[in-house]
């Protein structure tokens, strides 16, 4: 085990798929030279080179589309998007080709890509910059969809999405580059895509969160531990294909949930995994699932409204409390 | 400080070597072997003749909806048949011609036109993609083939097809882009049939050609008489040959003319006169092509019953083939079967294999739920 940063372990995860296998190229905006927007790929133009560190010209959908001419002839791109918001450009390319291409074809060209790049609020990014841009991905069959929390799933599930043979939407997050933790140095570590896990054992409430809202509700969870409210989080950092079995063995152990989200609630991951629950554990629950989530309106630029926006730490704190009938008036 | 002129004035060049009258520039006229000769000429009746048949097919419900090609057989033959099977061919939606050379065999298209899955498979060392529907968006992976072959060592050259239309799209421009400045050895043939839909050239681009928009992504542009096969064939071997070299990207715009129909799903009487059509039926690609061979003397008699033949038997293997398995559905959502899927796959089969569910009217139908009643498992 080795301490490095969520960034450290992104960039040593290249580095790695790129050293087993030779086919692994990447490609996008600021990769070379640059270094990446965010620095993930420091270092990899000097020891790749320029045909497999490709800096491009600004257009997503260009590359995203070249990305998959190449991904059907058995290369293994991983496309950088400076940012998700900006994968919007190239959202026919994913959806209608990356996820298309080997139903169409009947198998014949199936389609190893990995887009990745930060997405989800940060700080003071504003409306066109600040989204959480999974929910765009997982309604289409035929991507996977992966929210690595923490440097080690980072590192474990860039690599699985590298190997896995499917496109793969692998949203990252600024406000977590810089977090540290322990990460394996085994070249051979990955953390297998649709495995989720439990960050706190907990005997009261589940509550579902990843990339920043893990981190506010395990605060959250904190809080409550100390009213003697026992909360298990569950963090399913693969969204699509989702470990429900692990989110409904939690709640049938707890009997209540609380799912947390970044982006905006409606037809949210909160309402898929809420209707999850209710088809799945209806009879386990003992309150109505609860979700909390952003407000539905754009991302404001000023500090004060971003957070007014965002799910804090309070809202996520009432709603377990709500879920546990412990408002303070029995109700 | 004076305007200075940055770079000489470009120009397009304009090639045409048989023109509709039968008229034929000796000197530009392409070597190509009475073989050659012959075969293009039998399939680009093919490709009339199978198109003929597909609008009554689609006309009797026999197959769905399909964009077919007449008139535009020379622009598809001219520069398909310029590729080793090694190469890449990347279709839009209207190259029918173009596919069956390159060995998609007849029944798997009419398959595909039928709805079937396995249509759209290419055999497994077949160099094509397969049709794309949304506009333009094949032409970024053309590139993305054309760079995967450089980065392999490959000497292979993509072709890619689009329409005129595809020209006002992004892609078309990202695509051309990454093309000039990564150098790949891309041949993008512009099929300009004149309409995009209801729309004519003339709203889509306020550009002379075409073809002039590749100067502006730095590499050759040449618009041809894409009714003449010979210019189509002469032009694309260059490109071809100019690609596999080393030399970069081309764009031959091919100006030609669908005859017929958008898709069978459309009626132009709606938006072009009876006269533009006529006029362009007079340059009729098959028309000066047959008296181009008549001239040499290599028409075959009987070519038309021959061909007419294979199709009749290509439409007998596709009308014989069964039904398609309703859980196929499943087989390539996903490279694997991940668990969500294959749960629903379970279901499927399943509910496919249970009897028919009770009606209403049934003796002992069900009672309503009560408001208030719940059964509970826990
Ligand atoms: C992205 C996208 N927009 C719109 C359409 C609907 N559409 C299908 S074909 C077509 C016209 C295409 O014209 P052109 O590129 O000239 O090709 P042609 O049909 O003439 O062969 C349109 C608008 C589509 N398939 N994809
Ligand atoms: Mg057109």
């Amino acid at each position: 085990m080795a301490v490095m940063t969520y960034r450290e372990a992104l960039n040593l995860a290249l580095r790695e798929e790129m050293h087993r296998d030779p086919r692994v190229f990447v490609i996008g905006e600021e990769v070379g030279l640059y270094q990446g927007a965010y620095k993930v790929t420091q270092g990899l133009l000097e020891e790749f080179g320029p045909e497999r560190i490709v800096d491009t010209p600004i257009a997503e959908s260009g590359f995203t589309g070249i990305g998959i001419g190449a991904a059907m002839v058995g290369l293994r791109p991983v496309v950088e998007m400076m940012t998700f918001n900006f994968a919007l450009l190239a959202l026919d390319q994913i959806v209608n080709s990356a996820a298309k291409m080997n139903y169409m074809s009947g198998g014949q060209y199936n389609i190893p890509i990995v887009i990745r790049g930060p997405g989800g609020p940060a700080a003071q990014l504003a409306a066109q910059h600040s989204q959480s841009m999974e929910t765009y991905f997982y309604h289409v069959p035929g991507l996977k969809v992966v929210r690595p929390s923490t440097p080690a799933d980072a590192k474990g599930l860039l690599k699985a999405a590298i190997r896995d043979d499917n496109p793969v939407i692998f949203i990252e997050s600024e406000t977590l580059y810089a977090l540290k933790g322990e990460v394996p140095d085994d070249p051979d570590f990955v953390i297998p895509l649709g495995q989720g896990i439990v960050r706190r054992e907990g005997t009261d409430v589940t509550v579902v969160a990843y990339m920043g809202m893990l981190y506010r509700a395990l605060e959250a969870a904190e809080e409550l531990a100390v009213e003697g409210i026992s909360v298990e989080i569950v963090d399913p950092r693969t969204l699509r294909p989702m470990d429900t079995e692990l989110i409904l063995a939690s709640v049938r152990k707890t009997h209540r949930a609380v799912v947390v989200e970044a982006g905006a609630g409606f037809a949210g991951m909160g309402s898929e995994i809420a209707a999850c629950i209710t088809e799945q554990g209806f009879d386990e629950l003992d309150a109505p699932v609860e979700r909390v989530t952003g407000e539905s309106a754009p991302m404001p630029y000023a500090r004060n409204l971003e957070k007014a926006k965002t799910p804090s730490k309070e809202k996520i704190v009432a709603a377990i409390r709500r879920v546990c009938y412990a408002n303070g008036n029995g109700s | 400080m004076p305007r200075t002129p940055l770079e000489p004035r470009f120009t397009i060049e304009h090639l045409s070597i048989l023109d509709s009258d039968g008229n034929l520039d000796t000197a530009l006229e392409p070597d190509l072997p009475a073989d050659e000769l012959k075969r293009l000429y039998r399939a680009m009746l093919l490709g009339r003749r199978l198109d003929e048949r597909m609008v009554r097919l689609q006309r009797q419900g026999r197959i769905g909806t399909f964009a077919p090609i007449k008139g535009q057989e020379a622009s598809q033959l001219g520069s398909v048949s310029t590729l080793r099977p090694t190469d890449w061919m990347v279709p839009s939606f209207r190259e029918t011609a173009a596919m069956i050379w390159r060995g998609w065999p007849i029944d798997k298209l009419l398959l595909f036109f039928a709805g079937f899955l396995e249509g759209g498979q290419p055999a497994p060392a077949q160099h094509d993609l397969g049709i794309t529907i949304p506009v333009a968006t094949q032409l970024p992976h053309a590139v993305g083939l054309a760079y995967a072959a450089q980065y392999r060592g490959e000497d292979a050259v993509v072709m890619a097809f689009f329409g005129d239309g595809a020209t006002s799209e992004g892609d078309f421009h990202e695509a051309a882009n990454f093309a000039g400045v990564w150098h790949v050895p891309v041949v993008f043939v512009c099929q300009n049939n004149q309409w995009a839909i209801s729309v004519p050239l003339k709203k889509q681009t306020h550009s002379r050609t075409i073809a002039q928009k590749a100067l502006a992504y730095g590499f050759p542009g040449i618009q041809v008489d894409g009714n003449d096969v010979l210019a189509v064939h002469a032009a694309s071997r260059e490109a071809v040959e100019r690609a596999r070299a080393g030399g970069g990207p081309t764009l031959i715009e091919c100006v030609t003319y669908r005859l017929g129909v958008h898709t069978t799903a459309d009626d132009p009487t709606k938006y072009r006169t009876d006269e533009e059509v006529a006029e362009w039926a007079r340059k009729d690609p098959l028309t000066r092509f047959t008296e181009y061979l008549r001239k040499k003397n290599l028409l075959e008699d009987g070519l038309e019953a021959q061909v007419d033949a294979e199709i009749a038997e290509a439409i007998r293997r596709f009308e014989a083939t069964p039904p398609p398995d309703p859980l196929a559905i499943f087989a390539h959502a996903y490279a694997e079967l991940p668990p969500d899927v294959a749960a629903q796959r379970r279901e499927l089969a399943e509910r496919l294999q249970a009897p028919p569910p009770r009606r209403a009217d049934e003796e002992h139908p069900p009672a309503p739920p009560m408001r208030g009643q719940r059964m509970t498992r826990r």
